[in-house]
């Protein structure tokens, strides 16, 4: 009896199996998949607008959200059609790829500075201040610096607790990049990466720790990824831009930083805008990908339907589709620039954009 | 083939693959961490700057070596005191007992539990009340993370303590209490030395348990890669430095999390070691 069972289901498997194979094998010659993996900041926005392509164009995309080291890597080791990465890629990171890699930029986020202040709406925080704070320099909250700038609001006697990320991360190297622009002493006692090392604080694992550890900690303040914030409505710091305003972070303001000059392969830190109305702390996220397609016998079909995506997901219908998962989309210039550096990409030296 | 034969081949090669398998990951964490040893020599083992700052990148493991010691140590502390307390209720004063059997039970469940939810517990719970206590302003540290990881191991030494315990000859127990002994006598003259090698086992064990123990420490102990300058100073841990930082990691750094992850292998197997030793100089 149970071997009567055990053959029927060995049969029902095989069969299964069988049919399986013969489905995907199908499919395979109608549709090319695209293999994407890296970073996890623009990961909600790429889920959206990669199934909305997927949807309408039939091409099928995945994406892993290992971070940006591991795009990189993935890419360097071409196991993937194209790479994400929230930090651009110097020269000489570039010189270790077998071959030339080009940037697109794809959307803009934000860092912004979070706090747990009971009873305290909204605090204005100068570069001065910030950099005192994550120094370690204040350590009150009720500190007659901060003090002296937020009159209006009742600063409580609490320690200073700052929160920072533990894992290695793109929001960690926007800020730090920042705070190098605005801060000789950081520069020289933290300096600019994806991790550092930290004068005072807490470690806790991506933005969801960071927010949560904030949350749990009176008197906590840390710095968080804009697309989570915004998302979850977390009481943020309004910081103080080049021009000297105090701006909020809103889709609007983190745009505006890319308002001004963007150098042609696009490969520019965006914090501390000089436009008016510019959030100091944003920054591009990139999707990398080798500048000549045809490598380690890549079919023209897959290096065609690679550019044929990303010259959609620059796009206005893609770009759209940015604030609803609160990223910022491409202003026009970095719109242009992402096109040509798009036509340039080659397969076996011809373009493949018409 | 004889099925006798074909037992014997597969027995073979399911060995075999256990020793390529460990000797392979044993080759590649060498192999991962030569570029660290190649730029810093054998210092990186007892320096203690963990700077990943491009242009200033400085690597060192003590901070981490540091981090995994205490709190496992401070992890130890606790637990003998409370599972030897646990494992003499369950298997000898209230041996067979409905209370003692639910205890038992609910020791089981407590090793079972992942470690993310002892972190949860720690983060949600444990941390706020350290804090309630005026112990530390925050809670994160060396020693919440300890605690937490005592309440995680305390399961493992007192389930394996109580086995090797119950299984000590009732013939000499019986022969112990004939001769006048108390029961408090026959524990400790008869149980716990007939079963010592069992039960230093068992705390071994849990201490390596501890040792490699990353998602519940890397939500409690703050994540700071300095060397703890007290108990209730934050610190890092070789585990939870590697789970926090990998995924972005390249180059020298990477190597270097692949260097603290072989001296971790090289701690846990001395720990072994040790404890094998200890068993048999006992027994």
């Amino acid at each position: 009896m149970i071997k009567n069972i055990l053959v029927s289901l060995a049969i029902l498997v095989a069969v299964t199996a069988c049919q399986n194979g013969a489905k995907s094998t199908a499919n395979d010659n109608k549709k090319v998949t695209l293999t994407a993996a890296g970073a996890t900041f623009p990961m909600p926005y790429y889920n959206l607008v990669f199934k909305k392509y997927t949807k309408s164009q039939g091409t099928l995309l995945t994406y892993g959200g290992i971070g940006s080291g591991g795009g990189i890597r993935s890419l360097k080791d071409k196991v993937v059609d194209f790479g994400a990465s929230d930090a651009f890629l110097t020269d000489d990171k570039i010189a270790e790829f077998s071959a030339p890699v080009v940037h697109i930029p794809t959307c803009l986020g934000a860092v912004v500075v979070a706090y747990n202040l009971p009873g305290v709406d909204q605090i204005k925080l100068t570069n001065g201040l910030l950099e005192g704070i994550f120094m370690g320099d204040i350590t009150k909250w009720n500190d007659a610096k901060i003090k002296e700038l937020n009159q209006e609001v009742n600063l409580p006697d609490l320690d200073i607790t700052v929160v920072f990320r533990s894992d290695g991360s793109g929001t960690t190297f926007i800020f730090s990049d920042f705070m190098s622009k605005i801060s000789q002493k950081w520069a020289d006692a933290v300096g600019l990466g994806k991790s550092l090392n930290w004068p005072v604080g807490i470690g806790a694992k991506g933005n969801p720790g960071v927010a949560g550890t904030i949350n749990q900690t009176t008197g906590a303040i840390g710095y968080i990824g804009s697309e989570y914030a915004l998302a979850q409505k977390i009481s943020t710091a309004l910081l103080q831009n080049a021009a000297g305003n105090y701006i909020e972070p809103t889709i609007e303001s983190i745009s505006a930083a890319a308002k001004g000059e963007i150098p042609a392969d696009t490969r520019v830190m965006l914090t501390n805008s000089d436009a008016a109305d510019a959030y100091p702390i944003s920054g591009f996220t990139w999707i990398l990908l080798y500048k000549d397609q045809a490598y380690d016998g890549r079919s023209y079909a897959q290096a065609e339907a690679t550019v044929t995506f990303l010259d959609w997901l620059i796009s206005a219908e893609a770009q759209a589709e940015a604030p609803k998962v609160n990223y910022a989309p491409l202003p026009t210039k970095a719109v242009t620039a992402a096109k040509e550096i798009l036509k340039n990409v080659t397969y076996e030296g011809k373009a493949i954009l018409k | 083939m004889k099925s006798e034969n074909i037992t014997k081949t597969l027995l073979l090669i399911a060995s075999v693959i256990v020793v390529l398998i460990s000797t392979g990951m044993v080759f590649s964490l060498i192999n991962g961490a030569i570029p660290t040893f190649k730029e810093f020599g054998l210092s990186f083992i007892w320096s203690n700057e963990w700077n990943p700052t491009e242009g200033n990148e400085n690597y060192g493991a003590v901070p981490f070596i540091a981090g995994t010691i205490i709190t496992s140590m401070i992890a130890l502390v606790i637990c003998i005191p409370l599972s030897f307390a646990s494992f003499l209720f369950i298997g000898e004063y209230f041996k067979g007992t409905f209370i003692a059997n639910t205890l038992s039970a609910l020791v089981d469940l407590l090793a079972g539990i992942p470690s993310i939810i002892y972190g949860l517990w720690g983060f949600y719970v444990l941390r706020p009340f350290i804090v309630e206590l005026g112990l530390s302003p925050q809670g994160f540290g060396i020693f919440t993370a300890g605690l937490i990881l005592a309440i995680m191991i305390i399961p493992y030494a007192t389930s394996i303590s109580k086995e090797i315990i119950t299984m000590v000859p009732n013939e000499l127990k019986e022969a112990a209490y004939s001769l006048g002994a108390t029961q408090f006598e026959v524990i400790f003259r008869v149980v716990i030395p007939n079963a010592k090698s069992g039960i230093v086992a068992g705390f071994i064990l849990a201490f390596g348990r501890a040792l490699g123990e990353t998602m519940a420490v890397t939500m409690l102990i703050g994540n700071a890669n300095v060397v703890p300058d007290g108990l209730f100073s934050t610190g890092n841990t070789m585990a939870s430095v590697i789970a926090n930082q990998f995924g972005e990691a390249d180059g020298l750094k990477l190597s270097s999390l692949i260097a603290i992850g072989l001296l971790l292998f090289v701690i846990t197997g001395l720990i072994n070691g040790l404890g094998k030793f200890i068993i048999k100089k006992l027994s």
